[in-house]
Formats: C-alpha cells, structure tokens, sequence
C-alpha cells in the first residue's frame, strides 16, 4: 500500500469518526427532545436555538469532569473496557455503506464481519461490570451477557435470511438487489425479527435490562463518569444508529428510493439518512411507551420466540429460493406467521384474550357487618 | 471454590438503599441473591426518623397539626383531618357543616393527588419513563388548586382543630369541575398509556401475590388489603365526618397480586372524584370554624380514632392529662405495616420484581419511620 492510499485511508477513518461523533449530537439532542414532545415537555431550549447545542454542553461537561476512581477496581481492566466497547461499534463502520460510493471498504464479506464484530462489544460490558467491583454492575454485566446469548442468534438468523434472498454477504448487493421492491415487503417477519433483536442488543427500552435505571442503578456504567462514561454513551448512541442503519440496508433498500435515481450520491445520503433517522425515532418512540420486560421473560421471548420464529423464517425463505415462487407468496408465508406469533404473544402476555379485569367495585349494602 | 475444579455459586448481596433509585425514600432492604434470584430479604427503616411522636408531647395542639403534615407526607391534608378528629372528640368539639365538607373535597383530592403519584412512579419502577410525566401534569393542577385554598402546595396546615384555617375562594366550585373533568381525561389517558400494555401485565400479573388471611395477619389495609379481595375502608366501614352522605364503591381486586394493586388506586381516583363531586353538590354555606381558645386544654382521658388514608388506615393514639399538651400521641401508620408483610412477598422472585412489588406497596418512608 503506498503512502498516499495509506494516508486516504487514515484521513477516512478520521472523517467516519468526525461523522459518527456529528450523528451521536444529534441522536442526542433527537432522543432529548421527541422523548420531550411524547411526554409533553419541549426539551431542551437554553442552549443555543431550540436547545440545539446542548448535546455540545453536555460533551463539553463530560470531559471536564474530574474521572472518579474507586480504589478497589481493576484498574488494567477497567480502563480497557470502554474501549472494548467503543472499538468494534465504530469498527463495523468501515463496511456500512452510504450510498453506493460511500464507503471506506466494501467488504464481500461485509455482513459477517458486521456480526462478528458486534458480538465483540458486550464483552466490553461483562469486564466493565466485573472491573467496577460494584454489586450492581456485576449484575448489570452478566445481564448484558445473558442478553448478547439470546439476541444474536436471532439477529444473525435473520441476517441470514435477507443474504439468501440477495445471494450475497456484500451490503451493496444486498442493497441493489432491492431494486424492485425493499425486503421489508418480501421478508415483514425477517424485519421484526431483526427489529427486536437489535433493540435487545442495544438495550434499549423495552430491553434496557442491564442499565436499568430502577433496579441495577445504570448496571455496567455505575462506577463510570466523567470521559470514560462518555465513551460508553458514544458507543451505545453508535450501535443505535448501526442497527437503525442496518434495518434501512437490509430490509428497507439502503439509499433507493422508487423514482430517484440510485447512482447520485448526494442523493442517496439524503434517502438513506431520512430513512435511518425514521427508524431511529421508532426506537425512541418504543422507548416513551413500553415498560421494561424482566430478565427471564426476554431470555424467554428470545429463545422460545425469536429463535424458533427465525429458523422458520429461514426454512420458508429456502422453500421459496428452492421453487423459485414469487415474491408475493414469500410476503403472505411471512406475514401469516408474523401475525399468529403476535397474536399468540399477546395472549399469553395477558394471560387471556381480553385482559382479566379482576379489579371490580364493592357497593356494600350492609358494610358494617362484612368487615372490620 | 471447591477443589475439584468446579465452581460453586455463592450468594451475593445486594443493598439496596437507602440511596437506590428505587426504594421511594431512604429505606434500605437487603437482598441476598442468588443471580437474579431474591434468596432472602432484611428491611432496614429509621433513615428518615425524627421522633415525631415524642415531639408532639413538647408541643401545643394547635401546633401538632403541623408534625402530623409531616408524617405522610404525600397526603398531608388526611393526616392532619385525622389528628384535628382526635383532638375535637377528646373535646366534644362540633365541626360546622361547611368545615367538614371543606375537609373531604380537600382530603379525596389529596387521596387523587397521592395515587397519581403513585401511579408515576410505579410506571418509573416498571421501566415507562413517560407516565410519570403524564401524571405530574395532573397533580401539578392538583397542587395548584391546593396553592389556591390552602396558600401552600405541602405542609399546608389548614385543617384546624374545630374546623378549617379560612373559606374556600369564591370560584372554588367552579375551578373544581374544570380541575375534575381535567383529571379524569388524564387519568384515562395514561390508562390506556400503561394498565392493559401487555408488558406491563407481563411484569405485574402474578407477582408479590398474597392472599387475604396473610395480609390481615400482617395488619395491611388499604388498597393492598383491597386487593386480595377484602373490601375494608374506614371511609364505609366507620364512616367519619360527612362520608356517610355521599355514594362511591370500593375497588377490591380478587388476586392480591401487584396488578390488582395499582388497578385498585386508578378506580380509587375515580371513586374519590364522585366524592368531591357529590360534595360540591351539597356543601352548605355558613361558618367554617368553631371558635375555640388558642391554647387548648382537652379534658383527662384518652381516646382512639381512625381514618383512611391513600395508603391505608391510619389511626392516632391520644392521651391528654388536661394540661395544653398532649401527654402521649401514638400514631399506627398503614406505610409501616404494609411494609411488614414485604418479606412474605418477596419470597422466591427476582430482583426486577423486588422493585415492582415495593412499588406497589407504595410507602411514604416519613409515616414509616415517624
């Protein structure tokens, strides 16, 4: 590799790091203020218009911040660990793709390599909560563990099934042959399975098991401030925008847009960046208004739910290569079983059809003598 | 570690408290886990203890009213009607009409007020950040109104011994519909925002269940007693001041699970806003306070009263040897003893779970601890 490919390469990297801190401001400052207007609030407003600096105060804030030390962590350890956390999110990075010309690598083994580096994260959480030698951290840390082991076989089962229907690990194949008509349309259970799973390995609400606010107290990250805690938090606003970016590539055709033309770059940044931010706010959205689900009752939904529901989502999507059916016969298997699964879910959830109103009144007639 | 190479589990744990998030105050119970699981349980109180009981023998009765805002204080205005209550019978004092359905308005909008808070904060315990802001909204216009009559948000120290501090301002009536018709749209909102979501049921259903002899054994009362299916409340059983001239149900669940227990104060918020509306209807004019001395001295003797409070029944002890304070004021507040039974509920869950189910407990730490 010669000097000037070396440099190009470096100043790319930078570039990416630039971009990324960029979108995490404003993923911040999105989640602050959406979050705001679902609870009736207006967010921010001090900092600079519409608050929009205040993601700048806060990181400005963050850095200042003396750097606490516990004197009985694992020092090695626990410096390490938000690194390992903050390394592979940016690192899968490199083979997201833009658009069609934006990208630093375009990996042939794109996809596997995005999934072998995410896994790699949660490590970096389990040595945080150890490292911190804090009760709730450890807690926090084997919930993140617990967690990585029930959500990434789904996600990568329904990986698998977007790479067998474009017949490639490569993002930007799989997000050509899209072409016609996103798979989200073809593969709705693939979707909502990946949905899920990478709302899980995020931790995000209503999977925010090990931060949980209420019960480990911010799990991993209790022991944490000052920059190094905002390592964490750049890493999980990261990941946020990777799985929402990854949703758009796999399943919602990346920067195609029917009717634009899929070659123009500036474009194709402005599609792919509406479509991402759109996901995102779904993310934030589920996050205003579902409660937090208890720890065995998402190892539960992951392996007696997404799993199971992954593998025949594979099955179907073979059945159907296997045949060569049309595409419309893919979408209605799936959109059968999507359905049965929810509807399912949803009563046992509530443990009957209509939920049991065990609550009633008593209008007593002669209430001195029934109790007392 | 055992020799052989294999690991062995150990329990773990965890103290939760007095600066934990969750604990609603400063109390602090120990868990030993095992993993995830609750193994055992040891509730430490006292954080929050300043002797109000015995402050009360060094004080006057007309200042006492103030200690008592200071127990629970969530719903200052029920404490302070129950010590006002205790002193007027030890007296044989009589409390004009208007005063008393002065107090009610006030104490069912005090009982709103506390289960909306309640109903934030379990919504917080849960993992829902946003009904708690649904619900301040509500109380916020609550408080307001509490500003208007009583000059204060808390601590208001309005109800008087014989009566009331002054009349309600003249729009009150009015105010109240609006505020009424606001909270009740509120209240169904946030319903629909959290009671029936099939996460929330999934957390709730079925956890920290006790059943009605265990929660009477342990002395519960109040809506966790209502919620094993035992229709108890003071308000009906021994009605006080005017509640026996108004028409409300009691919401009484069937499984005594946490559901239930949160289900029942959203219908108490219902049931309370017929009381206050029934009141508006007919409050009669007139005088608002028995004049009496500024220091009273109540004859010899001793007497007992009982009141409902958002969170129970609370009852005051009050021993008078005729001088101008109180020889004895003892005070059995309901947090304290719902929270007695939290061992009994904890046994054999999770530690997301231990949250949830002291939530539904909803203690006030300043009536524990007194």
């Amino acid at each position: 590799m010669s000097a000037v490919e070396t440099l190009l390469l470096v100043s790319a990297i930078l570039g990416l790091l630039t971009g990324l801190s960029v979108v995490v401001l404003s993923l911040t400052w999105l989640e602050r203020k959406f979050l705001g207007r679902i609870q009736m609030r207006i967010g921010p407003m001090r900092v600079g218009p519409f608050g929009l600096l205040q993601p700048v105060a806060d990181a400005v804030k963050l850095m200042a911040k003396e750097d606490l030390l516990s004197s009985w962590v694992d020092r090695v350890v626990y410096w390490v660990a938000p690194l390992v956390v903050f390394v592979p999110t940016f690192m899968i990075w490199v083979t997201i793709p833009i658009t069609r010309d934006l990208v630093i690598r375009n990996l042939d083994m794109g996809l596997f390599y995005i999934i072998a580096l995410s896994v790699l994260s949660i490590v970096g959480l389990v040595t945080a909560g150890w490292a911190s030698s804090n009760k709730y951290a450890v807690l926090g840390g084997f919930r993140a563990a617990a967690q990585l082991i029930s959500y990434e076989i789904p996600l990568i089962l329904a990986v698998l099934g977007v790479a067998m229907l474009a017949q490639s690990l490569n993002l930007e194949n799989v997000v050509n042959s899209q072409g016609a008509f996103s798979y989200a349309l073809i593969q709705p259970l693939g979707l909502v399975i990946f949905f899920v799973a990478g709302l899980a390995e995020l931790g995000r609400t209503p999977f925010d098991i090990h931060p949980a606010e209420s019960e480990v107290v911010g799990g991993p990250f209790v022991e944490y401030s000052g920059a190094h805690w905002a390592v964490f938090f750049l890493a999980e606003y990261i990941n946020t925008f990777a799985i929402a970016a990854l949703t758009v590539l796999l399943f919602f055709g990346g920067w195609l847009f029917p009717g634009l033309p899929g070659d123009v770059s500036g474009l194709g940044v402005l599609v792919f960046l509406i479509k991402t931010y759109l996901v995102i706010l779904v993310i934030f959205w589920v996050r205003g208004t579902y409660p937090r689900l208890r720890i065995d009752q998402l190892m539960s939904l992951g392996w007696k739910v997404l799993v199971p529901l992954a593998f025949v989502n594979v099955v179907i999507t073979s059945v159907y290569l296997f045949y060569g059916w049309p595409a419309w016969s893919l979408s209605l298997m799936s959109l059968a079983i999507l359905g049965t699964a929810v509807w399912e879910i949803s009563r046992r959830m509530r443990t009957a059809p209509t939920p049991e109103y065990t609550v009633r009144l008593y209008v007593p007639s002669s209430e001195a003598s029934s109790a007392g | 570690m055992s020799t052989e190479g294999q690991l062995d589990t150990i329990q773990m744990m965890v103290n939760m408290g007095p600066q934990h998030p969750s604990t609603h105050g400063v109390f602090r119970m120990v868990l030993w886990v095992d993993g995830e699981r609750v193994v055992d349980l040891e509730p430490h109180i006292g954080y929050l203890h300043r002797g109000s009981e015995k402050l009360c023998e060094g004080e006057l009765y007309a200042q006492i009213v103030t200690l008592f805002d200071r127990l629970d204080y969530i719903s200052n205005l029920n404490n302070e009607m129950l010590f006002c209550r205790a002193v007027e019978k030890l007296m044989g004092l009589e409390v004009p009409e208007r005063a008393e359905y002065i107090r009610v308005i006030l104490c069912e909008l005090n009982r709103v007020a506390s289960h909306l808070l309640f109903f934030g904060t379990f919504g917080i315990d849960a993992g829902a950040m946003t009904p708690i802001m649904y619900a301040f909204r509500d109380r916020e216009k609550i408080q307001t109104m509490f500003e208007a009559v009583t000059g204060a948000r808390m601590m208001h120290n309005f109800i008087r011994i014989g009566g009331v501090k002054s009349d309600v301002p003249e729009d009150f009536g009015q105010r109240m519909r609006v505020l009424l018709r606001e909270i009740r749209q509120g209240i169904d909102e946030t319903d629909r925002l959290l009671s029936f979501s099939e996460i929330f049921l999934a957390r709730t259903k079925g956890i920290g269940v006790i059943d009605a002899e265990t929660a009477i054994t342990y002395g519960m009362s109040g809506p966790v007693l209502r919620a094993c299916g035992v229709p108890m409340d003071v308000r009906k059983d021994e009605p006080y001041s005017v509640y026996d001239r108004f028409d409300f149900g009691i919401p009484i669940g069937e499984k005594g699970d946490s559901w239930d227990r949160y289900y029942i104060r959203v219908e108490e918020m219902r049931q309370s806003m017929r009381i206050i509306e029934q009141a508006l209807e007919q409050i009669p004019d007139g005088p608002t306070i028995t004049p009496t001395r500024l220091v009273l001295r109540p004859p010899q003797g001793e007497v007992y009263v009982r009141g409902e409070n958002p969170r129970g029944e609370i009852g005051v002890y009050l021993v008078s040897n005729g001088a101008d304070r109180p020889y004895r004021v003892k005070v059995r507040p309901p947090s304290f003893c719902n929270l007695m039974a939290l061992k009994e509920l904890l046994k054999d869950t999770y530690v997301a779970d231990a949250v949830v189910i002291l939530g539904s407990l909803d203690i006030v730490l300043g009536e524990v601890d007194r």
